[in-house]
């Protein structure tokens, strides 16, 4: 293995600046509706297109990922929080592990 | 949006208050990425990184993906180019996400914070920034950011430490506590608003189709992540712009 330390820090510089600069640049409220219609649907799709497919296909077994995402969309769609989602999501999974 | 916060919006919440419930909004997060970076850390040490290299590696560079990537580049001798370059396309989601946060931040908000809040824009801080109800205020983002961090870097250096006490049933459980989290800011806003569901729908079918897609499996998973929004968020900015108000 090569040294580590140099590419530590280049891969720290260039994840850092990704993430700063449009938050240094952009200091004006965008006024073009495209834009800003984009950026308002950015979190979903974005969030959406994380989890799927690749909470279930990074899943021991299929079926366990899937199990975690129905348990936490049902309770999400009764309105639970964000932590007792997780936590459902978590305990589906190792529960389904168990069956499975 | 439905927020797991009621943040700010007329009336000004203290500082302090919001930094709590920021703590409290990120505690899934951390217990997420404790799971995650302990698996990190075990490979790391497989990769031949000690506990203080991978603890500066996760502390500095606070995201999934970008590291695991890292890891085999380090193994295989890469270029620090080729490493560069790498962690770009993986890591140019973050680059949506800061532009989106950008617009989300309170009016008046020192600009300084800007400087920080970028530091811990991750997939899941990001999540909770953005269904935050109102504006994005910095103490709110440095609670979340004071529980994830530690559970990140923390559970990396475990990982290279105590590589096998924790079973793997264990941390595929608390994996999907991230997953959960996303699934959990998503519902609520696609059952009130039809667009959303609409772009969340396109979205992950686009994201899931790239996964199996000939051409397109070949790319990194965070590539696929970035082509997939900016092809569902751009279709849906197209056939239902938002109205004029700041309904973000």
């Amino acid at each position: 293995m090569a040294e580590a330390w140099p590419y530590i820090a280049v891969m720290a510089a260039v994840t850092y600046a990704i993430r700063a600069l449009p938050l240094v640049l952009l200091r004006r409220e965008i006024r073009n509706r495209f834009f800003r219609s984009f950026l308002h649907y950015v979190p979903y799709a974005t969030l959406a297109a994380m989890t799927v497919p690749a909470a279930i296909v990074s899943a021991q077994h299929p079926l366990s990922g899937a199990a975690g995402l129905a348990a936490a969309g049902f309770l999400a769609y009764r309105g639970r929080s964000l932590l007792l989602c997780a936590a459902a999501g978590s305990l589906a999974v190792w529960l389904a592990e168990r069956c499975l | 949006m439905t927020a797991p916060s009621r943040g700010d919006g007329r009336r000004r919440v203290h500082a302090w208050a919001l930094f709590l419930r920021g703590v409290r909004d990120g505690l899934p997060i951390g217990a997420g990425y404790f799971a995650v970076s302990f698996a990190f850390g075990i490979q790391a040490r497989a990769v031949g990184l000690g506990a203080w290299e991978t603890f500066a590696l996760s502390g500095s560079n606070l995201t999934s993906a970008g590291q695991f990537a890292g890891l085999s580049l380090i193994q295989a001798g890469a270029s620090l180019a080729a490493m560069a370059l790498t962690q770009l396309v993986i890591n140019l989601r973050y680059c949506l996400m800061s532009c989106a946060l950008s617009q989300k931040l309170a009016a008046g908000t020192p600009f300084w914070h800007r400087w920080l809040i970028a530091f811990g824009v991750t997939d899941e801080i990001f999540a909770v920034s953005a269904a935050a109800r109102g504006s994005l205020r910095p103490a709110y983002s440095y609670g979340l950011i004071a529980v994830s961090w530690p559970g990140w870097a923390g559970g990396s250096v475990l990982g290279v430490l105590a590589g096998s006490a924790l079973p793997g049933s264990a941390t595929n459980a608390l994996s999907m506590a991230l997953y959960a989290m996303f699934v959990a800011i998503v519902v609520p806003a696609a059952k009130a608003d039809r667009r959303v569901l609409g772009v969340s729908l396109a979205a992950a079918a686009l994201s899931a189709g790239a996964f199996f897609a000939p051409g397109l499996s070949a790319l990194s998973e965070g590539m696929r992540v970035v082509l997939a929004t900016v092809a569902a968020a751009g279709a849906a900015a197209l056939l239902c712009p938002v109205g004029e108000g700041r309904d973000g």
